[in-house]
């Protein structure tokens, strides 16, 4: 009864995901094509690419805006059913977000593959692209909007239905993960539309490169979060499942996305710590709260561990740490998960790095930079990600996944190349080798950055093998796998239920909300007043690549 | 909210270490003087030419072992693209972009800014050994943007020297 209910949402999901996949498929390629460029194998020219910028802009659009987007508008409303045993609210919104997102990525990838705007998945003006590569990145915005409007429909429906009862957990925490992002993302959508759109289309000639900034950094930082919470929502809730265990506090957890919703917007200038145009009193500000948002991923930390650990200890593991090697390493979506923690772990202290105003000055816009964020987004992330579509594509599909020993193969190549990936990028950029440089041409390269370089691309190649095993495993499971499966959504019992806690961290998510635009006035406002009073629209758009 | 025994311990050692990190990097930038760069006010990209300091970019000795180097940004190249100081000085750097984003870092230095057209960016450090600096664009301004370095020849504190780059 359900599952038919279910099913024409479902479609949409899947047909979602396979963008995500098309998109990341070519932009793991681009990655690959990088790696190999730091070894002065150049295979752009070789596939008809005009440069090496045409091809980090497609892997920066493709792997960070248009695969996490796609991939958690599909996963969290395939959650949200779940969670709340009952349809997304409408069907129509449901075929609106995936009808968005496929414009989109057909607008931004047309105008990528045509060279018009390799201006890198920043899009910093004064560089400026074709107008249709903005409007495109507007449409998979709103299809994330679409997505965050129908779950809200849908929980309110839960509601209504259930009154005085706490929304189940899965379904909470999507709802918290879009109302962070929708918020988040007001900054960029106001850098689109007002100020990029208008001035690429010629109706006005100058823009503000600063102002630009801002905006996009208001985002730029919540948007990590908008691309790591999925994830933690799969560590929380499903991942204790899947290795027999238990899921410490529902009412923590509920608070942990809490502190990510406050705390994930009103850090952006960390990213400006050496924009001349910021008063060194809001970088201070802004350097205080990213230690806040620091603290919610030091809870999970522990959770999540005890969950493994309690698994472990279970299945007869002994000691301080034998009770890791008991745990269903053979199954590849847990040992996705499991390695996505281990990277995640060092991304997360390099990124502390990052984020530490004045030590931010030894390694900003380096690769130090990318080196912190594969580690991230890059493993913490996309491993995961892997993990939840090694049950989600047969769940929605039915066949039973091909080949998962090579499942649990291409988790471990993305491991440990993305060590050797990430240590040579960090090493390199300690030394001040800067990111997204096309190195092979660079006219200035220290001896100290050799090394790095071959790392990079050793570590890089190994990635590409890992993802490509991942294709396979997922290629096979469409097209060769014959077993019919029937595989239901992970939901791990807690041992502290909701009723525990005050409903202040089950229900009032109104009163978050306020206290979250609170904070975003105090951090943003009275700088947004003073920069306004005196911006300066002083640069006309330049198109040199 | 009934939290974990253990639990609880971790989230209190948790903040007391952000906290110690965080006072460490305030002390550091308020007491140690490493602190991050502050507005140098604006400019109009396409008014370099007629505006000072940027009509005469160059170096100048503001004080003994001080010197301002004022430098341009511009698709690709820094000008001047190559600038003499002795060693020990301090250089305070006035930089701006005539065109795109541009970065400025010296590497082994603290010295990494932004160049962003309209903001006037400034940033302080000391050449304490001599040898060659190197000053990279480190954001993405084009094409070219992998061939956009200028030099820095910190040069043995002579008085001959210090007399050179007086000249220039």
């Amino acid at each position: 009864m359900q599952a038919q209910q279910f099913r024409p949402h479902d479609r949409f999901v899947l047909w979602q995901l396979y963008i995500a996949l098309a998109a990341i498929f070519l932009g793991v390629i681009m990655g690959f094509f990088q790696a190999l460029e730091r070894m002065n194998i150049d295979l752009f020219k070789l596939f008809g690419f005009a440069s090496y910028y045409q091809g980090l802009t497609l892997h920066g659009v493709l792997n960070v805006l248009v695969f996490t987007t796609a991939f958690i508008g599909a996963f969290l409303t395939y959650v949200t059913m779940r969670s709340l045993g009952r349809p997304m609210a409408s069907y129509r919104l449901t075929a609106l977000q995936f009808v968005l997102m496929v414009v989109g990525v057909l607008l931004a990838g047309w105008k990528m593959l045509d060279n018009s705007s390799s201006v890198l998945f920043t899009f910093y003006p004064p560089l400026q692209a074709h107008p249709l590569f903005y409007v495109g990145l507007v449409f998979v915005v709103l299809s994330s909007w679409v997505t965050f409007l129908n779950i809200a429909l849908t929980v309110r429906a839960w509601q209504r239905d259930h009154p005085g009862e706490a929304v189940p957990l899965q379904a909470f925490l999507s709802l918290v993960v879009y109302l962070m992002w929708f918020i988040a993302s007001i900054g960029v959508a106001a850098e689109v539309l007002v100020l990029l759109i208008p001035w690429s289309l010629g109706l006005v000639e100058r823009t503000d490169p600063q102002l630009a900034r801002t905006l996009f950094w208001f985002t730029g930082h919540a948007i990590v979060y908008f691309w790591l919470l999925p994830a933690y929502i799969s560590w929380y809730t499903m991942l204790p499942k899947q290795v027999g265990s238990k899921l410490l506090s529902d009412p923590l957890t509920r608070l942990v996305f809490l502190m990510f919703l406050l705390f994930s917007v009103p850090v952006g200038f960390h990213h400006q710590f050496v924009d001349p145009g910021v008063p060194v009193m809001w970088k201070t500000i802004h350097a205080a709260l990213t230690y806040a948002v620091f603290f919610p991923s030091m809870i999970t930390f522990f959770s999540v561990i005890a969950s493994l650990e309690m698994a472990g200890r279970a299945r007869g593991g002994k000691g301080l740490f034998g009770w890791i090697t008991k745990l269903p390493w053979n199954d590849p979506s847990v040992t996705a998960q499991l390695l996505a923690g281990i990277g995640f772990m060092f991304g997360g202290i390099s990124g502390l790095i990052n984020a530490s105003y004045n030590l931010n000055q030894v390694v900003h816009n380096t690769s130090f930079v990318p080196g912190h964020f594969h580690l991230t987004v890059g493993t913490g992330v996309f491993l995961s990600y892997l993990g939840i579509l090694y049950w989600l594509i047969p769940a929605l599909t039915g066949r039973k996944l091909w080949q998962p020993r090579l499942g649990v193969v291409s988790s471990w190549l993305w491991l440990v190349g993305v060590s050797i990936f990430s240590r040579g990028q960090i090493a390199g950029g300690l030394e001040g080798m800067p990111r997204r440089t096309w190195m092979a041409a660079a006219t200035y390269v220290f001896e100290s950055w050799r090394i790095p370089n071959m790392m990079t691309a050793v570590g890089g190649t190994l990635m590409f093998l890992g993802a490509m095993s991942f294709f396979a495993v997922l290629l096979g499971t469409l097209f060769l796998s014959r077993e019919r499966v029937t595989v239901s959504m992970p939901v791990a019992d807690v041992i502290t239920p909701p009723e525990a806690a005050s409903p202040l961290f089950t229900r009032q998510l109104g009163l978050w909300v306020t206290v979250l635009i609170v904070l975003i006035m105090i951090t943003y406002g009275p700088y947004m007043i003073s920069y306004l009073s005196n911006p300066a629209f002083v640069a006309r758009g330049f198109r040199v690549w | 909210m009934p939290i974990d025994r253990f639990e609880k311990v971790f989230i209190w050692i948790s903040l007391l270490l952000l906290e110690v990190f965080f006072i460490a990097v305030l002390v550091a930038a308020f007491f140690g003087g490493i602190q991050l760069p502050a507005p140098g006010g604006l400019v109009d990209p396409e008014q370099l030419a007629n505006t000072p300091p940027f009509d005469q970019p160059g170096v100048r000795q503001v004080g003994e072992k001080e010197y301002e180097v004022v430098m341009i940004a511009q698709t690709w190249q820094f000008i001047p693209g190559e600038i003499r100081v002795p060693a020990g000085s301090t250089v305070t750097f006035r930089i701006t972009s005539r065109d795109v984003l541009h970065g400025f870092l010296i590497p082994n230095t603290n010295a990494n800014v932004m160049l962003v057209p309209g903001q006037v960016s400034e940033v302080t450090t000391r050449f304490k050994e001599p040898g060659e600096y190197r000053i990279i664009c480190h954001e993405y301004c084009g094409i070219g943007h992998q061939t956009m370095f200028a030099r820095i020849f910190v040069e043995p504190a002579t008085s001959e020297s210090q007399a050179r780059a007086q000249e220039e």
